[in-house]
């Protein structure tokens, strides 16, 4: 029988089985993530649509070379390789050297998901993983940020973008702060509408809360999607940083929290990521507060301007022990757990 | 005591450097494997501040193996080593401050070093002192090259320079991550699979010939 | 006789030779290092002068021999061997003997730990003329950039720090201000994807040049040779 038909089980027993397979669930967050592509395809012109081909690229080929290198039947038709490195695209600045886009791509699915055992195995998101290795490797060229919406976009690739690999990418004069940059270090609160809309510059993907909150609904309708993570992590982030906010009137208010930098692509698609999310209900509970609270702790406190990545890695890095800890009452059983 | 073996031959030396690597196949000394090898030449330096300590400590405890008994021995041999890192501590700083600066706690870490204890314990109070020293030197040698092989690569990828000189062109974006402690792992990892994929290659190699 | 007591007869001789083990290996390992300390001793205090030397000839552009002065109880004094006192104040001085300028000690809080450095300040430019990191633990690739970016070095080659008239403050305070939009000398032109780090160096100067540059200037004569 072939594994990949079998339903998926992403939550502790007992289980319905469901007619529902990984490729098709994975295949229903693609159609998800549609909007935000071509939005972000839209606003940023040709450099994105560039970094998203690269990433998606890599990551499928990478997945591919390493089954035929393990003499095994190749696993991309499952299609969560398409995501992990459209994902990861996402995420990159829109003119990131598409030689570091390509290394992103290889190093999520070989290091992050493969070297861990594969699909299902890999306790870091993929796509979060490979970004946070292009931040460590590559901190210069990750936080420098274009402008959307130039009138050249469709005509023009930015010199960066096409540096040659392994050189250091010359950057148009034209970089511009993300409103999180410009909270940190200038001070400059940005628009919360024009955040929503996606008019503000930032990742490829991140900057239209609207259209990513549109491709999250769809899954949640679908049943595709655990509709808790992202909820729990917004009131956490909401009521954490409406408090500061209240005692301390320059830090950035919740909705700006909310709608800024990388909080929903973040919430929607990766915090939920079935395999490095935890099983259990009380799980998700506290797994969604610790993020919500990280994510919050490292933006208004901590020396960089964006946390979301850390923070969802930091929750992936918790789920096995949420895991084991904190097991769902087998039913019948008395709240201590013992009888048998 | 036994009587120890008396004969060696060139095998007490090469096999630290090769069969039995202290890093590549051992896996011992994580910490300053993984801590100083941001450069070449702090590698090279930690690689041979521990060979120092190894063969200097090898030597004194294989020449009071006799006069040691078994229940102590722990204790003197820590004792014995922890002289040997004090006084290439101050070697060190004699030779050059900066390379001193770079190492930092690493060098009193030395102490703790399981290789060193290791060769004691297994090795050197059970063997003649030129054997133990023999033994010491490869083991030493085999350190020293593990953490120059780290340091080459992390510094070339990490600043684009060997030994402090450009190699890369000035052009080359350096991988930061690569001097970053996260660097040290990826390193270590892919000089592991390198050394596992070898071995493997000619156990298979030996069966074909066996068969 | 017991069995304890037989025990302890043979035991007895055992714990001797561990004692004598222990204290004899503990004995010799103390000479061997107390030999070393004293073989190394007068290399390793001449390494660290040199080391230092290089930093104030390197942050005094020019200079060739120098003094080591520290204020006590009010009085700038002329230091000689060793002394407890951290704050001292190093003069270069020219082949000629004229004074350069006074190279001074300053730390604070970086981005990951204390930063150390050493600036020269010319009292002729009323300007700090020189700046070298003594230490810091500043993220490679990014932060680490205040010690060795050239664009970044450059900021302190003129900086101004001349007093008021009264003489008892800066009469610019040393201001951060971001990447290429310095235009007063009294300004410290930031790096880029290096701000923490760059502001860190910023305030470290500025705190320490308002409280050191009115005594340097009120004992000017005394530096001079």
């Amino acid at each position: 029988m072939n594994v990949l038909n079998k339903p998926l089980e992403i939550r502790t027993s007992p289980h319905l089985k469901s007619a529902v397979s990984t490729d098709q669930i994975m295949m229903n967050v693609v159609i998800a993530l549609v909007p935000t592509t071509v939005f972000a395809i839209y606003a940023f012109g040709l450099a994105a649509l560039l970094i998203l081909s690269v990433t998606t690229i890599s990551a499928v080929l990478t997945e591919h070379i390493y089954c035929r290198l393990n003499n095994k039947e190749s696993t991309i038709s499952d299609w969560s390789a398409v995501i992990t490195g459209l994902l990861l695209g996402l995420t990159l600045p829109p003119a990131l050297p598409l030689w570091m886009a390509a290394l992103g791509g290889i190093a999520s699915i070989a290091v992050v998901k493969l070297l861990f055992g594969g699909l299902g195995y890999n306790i870091f998101n993929p796509a979060l993983g490979g970004r946070a290795i292009l931040q460590a490797a590559f901190p210069v060229a990750i936080t420098t940020w274009h402008p959307a919406f130039l009138a050249d976009r469709f005509t023009n690739i930015p010199s960066s973008s096409l540096a040659w690999p392994f050189t250091t990418p010359a950057y148009d004069a034209v970089a511009s702060a993300t409103p999180l940059g410009n909270m940190k270090f200038n001070h400059i609160a940005t628009d919360v509408t024009d955040m929503v809309m996606g008019l503000t510059s930032g990742s490829v993907g991140e900057t239209s809360a609207a259209l990513i909150l549109l491709g999250g609904l769809y899954l949640v309708a679908r049943n595709m999607m655990s509709w808790k993570i992202p909820v729990i992590i917004f009131l956490t982030v909401a009521v954490f940083s409406g408090i500061v906010h209240f005692f301390n009137p320059a830090t950035p208010t919740p909705q700006f929290m909310l709608f800024s930098g990388g909080m929903m692509l973040g919430a929607v698609f990766m915090a939920t990521d079935m395999v490095s999310s935890p099983v259990t209900e009380k799980g998700v509970i506290v797994y969604s507060i610790i993020i919500g609270i990280m994510v919050t702790v490292i933006r208004l406190w901590g020396g960089l301007p964006e946390g979301m990545m850390y923070a969802i890695l930091m929750g992936n890095a918790v789920t096995p022990l949420l895991n084991r800890s904190l097991k769902s009452r087998v039913y019948g059983t008395g709240r201590k757990g013992g009888a048998k | 005591m036994n009587e120890p073996n008396k004969t060696f031959d060139a095998t007490t030396f090469v096999k630290g450097l090769w069969k039995e690597n202290p890093v590549f196949v051992q896996v011992l000394g994580m910490c300053p494997t993984l801590a100083v090898t941001n450069s070449a030449t702090n590698g090279l330096a930690m690689g041979l501040a521990t060979a120092f300590v190894l063969v200097m400590s090898s030597m004194l405890v294989s020449m009071l193996r006799n006069f040691i008994p078994k229940q102590v021995r722990i204790a003197t041999f820590i004792l014995i080593i922890a002289t040997f890192v004090t006084v290439a501590e101050y070697l060190i700083q004699a030779i050059s401050i900066d390379i001193h600066k770079a190492l930092g706690a690493f060098i009193s870490l030395i102490v703790v070093n399981c290789i060193i204890l290791g060769r004691a314990e297994a090795f050197a109070s059970k063997n003649t002192v030129g054997k133990s020293i023999i033994d010491a030197a490869g083991m030493g040698a085999g350190f020293t090259f593990a953490l120059l092989c780290l340091g080459v690569v992390r510094e070339i990828l990490g600043s684009g320079t060997l030994f402090g000189l450009q190699v890369l062109g000035q052009g080359f974006e350096p991988w930061v991550l690569m001097i970053l402690p996260g660097g040290g792992f990826f390193t270590l990892g892919a000089w592991l699979l390198l050394f596992n994929y070898m071995k493997e290659r000619k156990a298979a190699k030996m069966q074909e010939v066996v068969a | 006789m017991s069995q304890t007591d037989m025990a302890q007869m043979i035991e007895a001789p055992k714990s001797w030779y561990m004692i004598r083990a222990l204290a004899g290996i503990g004995l010799m390992c103390a000479l061997l290092i107390v030999t070393t300390y004293e073989m190394t001793f007068e290399t390793i205090k001449a390494n660290k002068a040199e080391v230092l030397e290089r930093a104030i000839f390197k942050v005094l552009p020019g200079s060739e021999t120098k003094n080591i002065f520290e204020v006590n109880n009010g009085e700038v004094e002329k230091v000689e061997g060793e002394t407890k006192n951290e704050m001292k104040y190093y003069a270069g001085y020219d082949a000629n003997g004229q004074l350069v300028g006074i190279a001074l000690e300053a730390a604070g809080q970086g981005f990951q730990d204390v930063v150390r450095m050493l600036y020269g300040y010319s009292p002729e430019k009323q300007a700090i003329v020189g700046m070298q990191v003594l230490e810091s633990k500043e993220t490679p690739g990014l932060g680490d950039k205040i010690e060795k970016d050239a664009a970044f070095q450059k900021n302190f080659a003129a900086l101004d720090v001349s007093l008021d008239d009264a003489g008892q403050n800066l009469k610019n305070e040393v201001v951060f201000v971001k990447n290429g939009t310095k235009t007063n000398p009294w300004e410290i032109d930031g790096i880029t994807g290096a701000t923490i780090s760059s502001k860190a160096v910023t305030a470290i100067i500025q705190n320490s040049a308002s409280a050191n540059m009115p005594v340097i200037n009120k004992n000017l004569d005394k530096f001079k040779k």
